[in-house]
């Protein structure tokens, strides 16, 4: 690839980012504002109310354990959401062909939409941290491993609901997998419980959840604790990273959902 | 030596149901043309131009845009090409303008210079005030021009049009042809679908007409219609004609008492038409052709493969 080349493939990259970002940006009450509330609630009633009486997780108040696990779940979901629902929009208004007649490599679309999810479940997360300073004082254990934890697992469901909005046909496709299997999945990866309370059996079960790695990295980041080596972490979530980006380039490559 | 700006070699396209749309077609446009593909509902003209553009994964053939074969040099083949397409394919919830610009975008073209075309471009077309306002606020015109702007940002050099003007009332539709012969003027090759078979006939130098996914017919405008060995004019009497005349290479039939219809072979002229009315004491009030000339050759080559409806509107 020559550098002229180099230069309007960057300039479609920014485009397609600006344009997500965009999208998300215009309707922020029903993107950015809804999981701040529900976090809110979350907060008062599961830290709040019911934590008070539980006592310490971890060696943290109850409140301060599950910060980390409810900003991980509004980014894990909101960067799923975003792309798949701007990408199954694409696909039903036909404004996927924009792209798809233009020049635009099929792994800058990927990195596009992606780039959209990230932004969004990133700007998510700040939201969902400044609320949680109302119940929680901010502790922040490491800065390189909560950054690059909450980035890359940012990535790996915005690359799944990319894979998502590929095979999508209908509205009720792109809220079955959320609904069914990243909700269930989140909650049980020990988003308001350590995995080390549960037996045995089910602490093998959990995990074989790879949310149970990713919040418990971010846990690390924040607070200094994790039920999981951080080592295994980074490996599982550079590892679906990459599964999942080449499964998506070869869905689009081949056409799958958006060509005949 | 100069390429064409379309090449297709034994294009064939067979759908996962099995529908066989493209049984091999060849078909080249030279560059610089203002060419018209013409075909019946199915007959294959999209899917032809959905594997130009790369909407479409073709079955087997060859493409080449300017000699850039698609299979090798599918980025720099969809440089050269812009496509407005047949239904309305941008986002009715972005700016007008931003339709534009981001196009612009997904071509590599810095924001700035996006901008300054969409300027040219939507202003050109009438649409630079309608720049901040959603594309869904647009009417169906209005929409039929955006889509005309986006296709136009990248400067390609081969646009595709698949039905520009359905839809678009008759005022606007002439502009729109005015608008496309001026850059057809500047070197822009065109392709150009369309069902108003006065469009093809008045825009177009060069024709193919295809037909359960094989080309029947490519030529020019003009041989094509060089083939036509009759036309049928209606003629309004003024006063009711108590006998026809007779003669070898014109036949009138009466469709009621004050309107006749004349077949003219090729050849003879209108002056023998009206000798022959003067001589029998008919006065003619007016007189119109009974259909578009392409129209009536269009019927006659798509109705040997199958007859019925086909939907084929001309304009009035």
């Amino acid at each position: 690839m020559n550098r002229l080349h180099l230069h309007e493939n960057w300039t479609a990259l920014r485009t397609i980012v600006l344009k997500e970002v965009l999208r998300f940006a215009r309707i922020w009450v029903q993107t950015v504002l809804p999981p701040m509330v529900t976090m809110a609630l979350y907060f008062i009633i599961f830290g709040g109310l019911i934590g008070a009486r539980i006592g310490e997780m971890d060696g943290f108040r109850y409140m301060d354990f599950i910060v980390p696990g409810l900003i991980m779940l509004a980014v894990i979901t909101n960067s799923y959401s975003n792309v798949v629902s701007s990408f199954f929009s694409a696909k039903f208004q036909r404004h996927i062909e924009e792209l798809l007649v233009s020049p635009v490599p099929n792994s800058l679309i990927i990195l596009g939409f992606v780039g959209g999810g990230v932004a969004r479940g990133l700007t998510v997360g700040v939201a969902v941290t400044l609320v949680s300073l109302f119940f929680s004082p901010f502790s922040l254990h490491s800065i390189g491993v909560t950054l690059s934890i909450v980035v890359m697992t940012s990535v790996v469901f915005a690359l799944a609901g990319l894979i998502n909005g590929v095979f999508a046909r209908s509205f009720d496709d792109i809220s079955i997998v959320p609904t069914f299997v990243l909700t269930p999945l989140t909650y049980l990866g020990g988003v308001f419980y350590s995995v080390s309370l549960l037996p045995d059996f089910w602490q093998g079960v959990s995990q074989l959840n790879p949310i149970l790695y990713m919040v418990n990295a971010f846990r690390y980041g924040l607070l200094g604790t994790t039920d999981l080596p951080l080592t295994l972490s980074y490996a599982i979530i550079i590892a679906f990273i990459v599964g999942l980006y080449l499964f998506a380039l070869v869905l689009l490559n081949r056409g799958v959902g958006v060509r005949s | 030596m100069m390429n064409a700006a379309l090449e297709i070699r034994a294009l064939r396209k067979t759908y996962r149901n099995g529908f066989e749309a493209l049984k091999g077609i060849d078909l080249t446009v030279a560059e610089g043309s203002f060419f018209a593909l013409l075909g019946p509902n199915g007959a294959g003209k999209s899917t032809t131009i959905g594997i130009v553009t790369s909407l479409v994964n073709k079955t087997s053939g060859k493409v080449r845009v300017f000699g850039h074969d698609l299979d090798r040099d599918i980025q720099e083949v969809k440089r050269n090409i812009g496509l407005v397409p047949q239904e309305f394919n941008f986002n009715n919830f972005e700016p007008v303008g931003e339709v534009v610009v981001n196009q612009a975008g997904y071509y590599g073209i810095p924001r700035q210079e996006a901008w300054k075309r969409a300027r040219h471009y939507l202003g050109e077309l009438g649409l630079w005030d309608k720049r901040k306002e959603m594309a869904r606020t647009l009417s169906g015109g209005m929409k039929r021009r955006l889509m005309i702007a986006r296709a136009l940002v990248h400067e390609p050099r081969l646009l595709i049009l698949d039905e520009p003007t359905a839809g678009v009332d008759i005022e606007l539709r002439r502009s729109m042809w005015e608008f496309l012969q001026n850059i057809n003027c500047d070197g822009r090759s065109i392709i150009l679908t369309t069902h108003y078979l006065e469009e093809a006939e008045r825009l177009c130098r060069n024709i193919a007409i295809i037909d359960h996914g094989l080309i029947v017919e490519n030529t020019t405008m003009k041989s094509l219609l060089a083939k036509l060995d009759t036309e049928t004019v209606v003629l309004d009497l003024q006063a009711a004609a108590p006998k026809l005349p007779e003669h070898e290479s014109i036949q009138l039939r009466r469709i009621d008492d004050l309107t006749l219809e004349a077949d003219i072979h090729r050849g003879e002229s209108l002056n023998t038409l009206f000798q022959l009315l003067d001589a029998a004491q008919i006065s003619v009030q007016s007189m119109r052709n009974k259909t578009n000339r392409l129209e009536e050759l269009f019927l006659r080559m798509t109705r040997s493969t199958e007859s019925g409806e086909r939907g084929i509107r001309a304009a009035s």
